[in-house]
């Protein structure tokens, strides 16, 4: 197998929000500059670049990674999923219960925040523990709240999706 | 914002493609790209082509010819949950669930995890404040600020899963232009930590094996951060205790203790031999391995910790580790 000497924009096809897309990348783009400044999907922050922070978490078939670290022509054939994927003709019940316990301040953190919350959320499949929203969002960051309203909002949202009421 | 040095990508979707297009000059492995992509970020080397693992069938668990055998690419976070890899190799499974965070565990193979580059305080920094202080052995310079006046890279060998690994005896099974060879994994890595694995040029990584135990057996890995996540080891420390009966108190037959985050190889723990008939609850003998560990492994200022500390409490969790198998007692795994 051959690499050509100059490889230009590679075209990359896959599912994004649901929705199939191709679009042209350089080879050294990550998927995060490929949302942000190909697809101007700007909700998934850019905050260290190096794996740190947990801003730019999205989903990639359907399982939380830093898109920081992930290569743009590395998602061809897979599906992506960003916090604008999580809009719908209902509030989000973890938008809802975020706005609710107040859980962002600055908001920088919170795309990446919500969308590791949500993945481990569908996974569970139950209404989860404190603990356990803990450590599933042991890789995001937040330098304004101190957690204790996220892990608030997250708890609550996960009630009402899997809670004995039911969502 | 850190941007990407320019390079281009190949997609195999076999071994024997990935394999000749690793032959061209300049290219590297990428797996999950959660080493790779931060250290070219800072510009810590420069490839011409990546060629990408992900499409490569390498990410099968399963026990054969009295093995546990992992490939290559198969996942940290899955690693950690594998009913396989919990009931045959506990260490192991514990090491890839403490790797970084739950994201980069999506993300990190276990391939990546034993090629991790090595780490050092004075490296993985930004080109501007390496060349500040005039670039060292591993970038650009010609002096270590570790180890003053030494001629080689003392840069920690910060893989969780290598210790492990080694501890079990694990194998490694290696592709390139000459054909397959299958290496020990303890003697794999070298005391360079500008080259500190034994891959040769083009050669990729597809398979890890672990023998299966011969009898009851309590193991466990030991890590210390100051953070509870994120952090890459600042203490780690495996033990693999084979014994004679399934009582946690039974007398221990072979005993192998290795430390990673010292220098550029994970240490193995020498003078253990004393410790056959002994028995793990017997408080002396907690003792005798912590203070062999004292007197043999040395944590250099290479990490971002106090060097002093780190020395200091090396040994107290060696006896931690071993406290918690004895508490486990019969429910270990
Ligand atoms: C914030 C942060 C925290 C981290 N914390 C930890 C930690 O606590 N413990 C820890 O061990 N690691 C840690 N890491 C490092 C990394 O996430 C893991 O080591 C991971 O397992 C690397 O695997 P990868 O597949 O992403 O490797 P990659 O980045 O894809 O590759 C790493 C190296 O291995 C080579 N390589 C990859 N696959 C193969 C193969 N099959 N054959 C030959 N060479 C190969 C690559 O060329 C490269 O040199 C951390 C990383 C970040 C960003
Ligand atoms: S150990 Fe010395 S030579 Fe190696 S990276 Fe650190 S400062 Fe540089
Ligand atoms: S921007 Fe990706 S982890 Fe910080
Ligand atoms: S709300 Fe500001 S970083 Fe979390």
């Amino acid at each position: 197998m051959t690499t050509p000497p100059d490889q230009g924009e590679l075209t990359v096809r896959f599912l994004l929000n649901g929705e199939p897309v191709a679009v042209a990348v350089p080879p050294h783009w990550t998927l995060l500059e490929v949302l942000r400044y190909r697809l101007d999907l700007i909700g998934t922050k850019q905050g260290c670049d190096k794996g740190d922070c947990g801003a730019c978490t999205v989903q990639l078939d359907g399982k939380a990674v830093p898109s920081c670290l992930v290569l743009g022509s590395a998602v061809d054939g897979r599906a992506v999923t960003t916090v604008e994927g999580l809009r719908g003709p209902t509030l989000h019940p973890l938008f809802d219960a975020f706005d609710h316990a107040v859980a962002a301040q600055c908001g920088f953190c919170t795309p990446g925040i919500v969308m590791a919350a949500e993945a481990y959320l569908r996974r569970l499949g139950r209404p989860v523990t404190r603990a356990e929203a803990a450590a599933a969002l042991a890789g995001n960051l937040c330098r304004c709240t101190g957690y204790t309203k996220i892990l608030d909002a997250v708890v609550a949202a996960s009630e009402r999706l899997h809670g004995a009421g039911g969502g | 914002m850190l941007r990407l040095p320019g390079f281009r990508v190949a997609s195999p979707t076999t071994i024997a493609e990935a394999v000749a297009a690793l032959a061209e000059p300049g290219a590297r492995p990428i797996a999950g790209g959660t080493d790779l992509l931060p250290n070219l970020k800072h510009r810590l080397g420069a490839p011409t082509v990546l060629v990408q693992l992900s499409r490569l069938p390498l990410r099968d668990v399963e026990v054969r010819a009295g093995a546990l055998c992992i490939g290559a690419g198969a996942v940290l976070a899955d690693l950690a949950e594998h009913p396989l890899v919990r009931a045959h190799a506990p260490s192991l499974a514990r090491a890839a669930g403490l790797v970084a965070g739950p994201t980069l565990r999506n993300l990190g193979t276990l391939g990546g995890n034993l090629h991790l580059d090595t780490r050092c305080r004075y490296v993985n920094q930004t080109p501007l404040w390496r060349e500040a202080l005039g670039g060292c052995l591993k970038s650009h310079g010609d002096r270590c600020h570790v180890v003053p006046g030494g001629q080689t890279c003392v840069a920690a060998l910060s893989s969780d899963c290598a210790p492990a690994l080694v501890a079990l005896d694990a194998t490694l099974t290696l592709h390139g232009p000459a054909g397959a060879r299958t290496v020990a994994l303890a003697d794999y890595y070298c005391a360079d930590g500008t080259a500190h694995t034994g891959r040769a040029a083009g050669e990729l990584a597809t398979e890890i094996r672990v023998p299966l135990a011969p009898g009851p057996r309590r193991e466990t890995y030991v890590k210390w951060t100051v953070r509870k996540s994120i952090d890459f080891p600042l203490i780690s420390i495996a033990m693999r205790f084979d014994l004679a009966d399934d009582a946690v108190a039974a007398p221990i037959v072979a005993a192998r203790v290795v430390v990673g985050a010292l220098a550029s190889t994970p240490k193995l723990v020498r003078k253990l031999d004393a410790l056959r008939g002994q028995r793990l609850d017997d408080p002396a003998t907690a003792d005798a391995i912590a203070a062999q560990v004292g007197a043999q492994c040395k944590p250099l200022p290479n990490l971002p910790y106090d060097a002093d500390y780190r020395r200091a409490v090396l040994p107290v969790h060696v006896r931690r580790g071993i406290a918690a198998l004895v508490a486990a007692g019969e429910n270990h795994g």
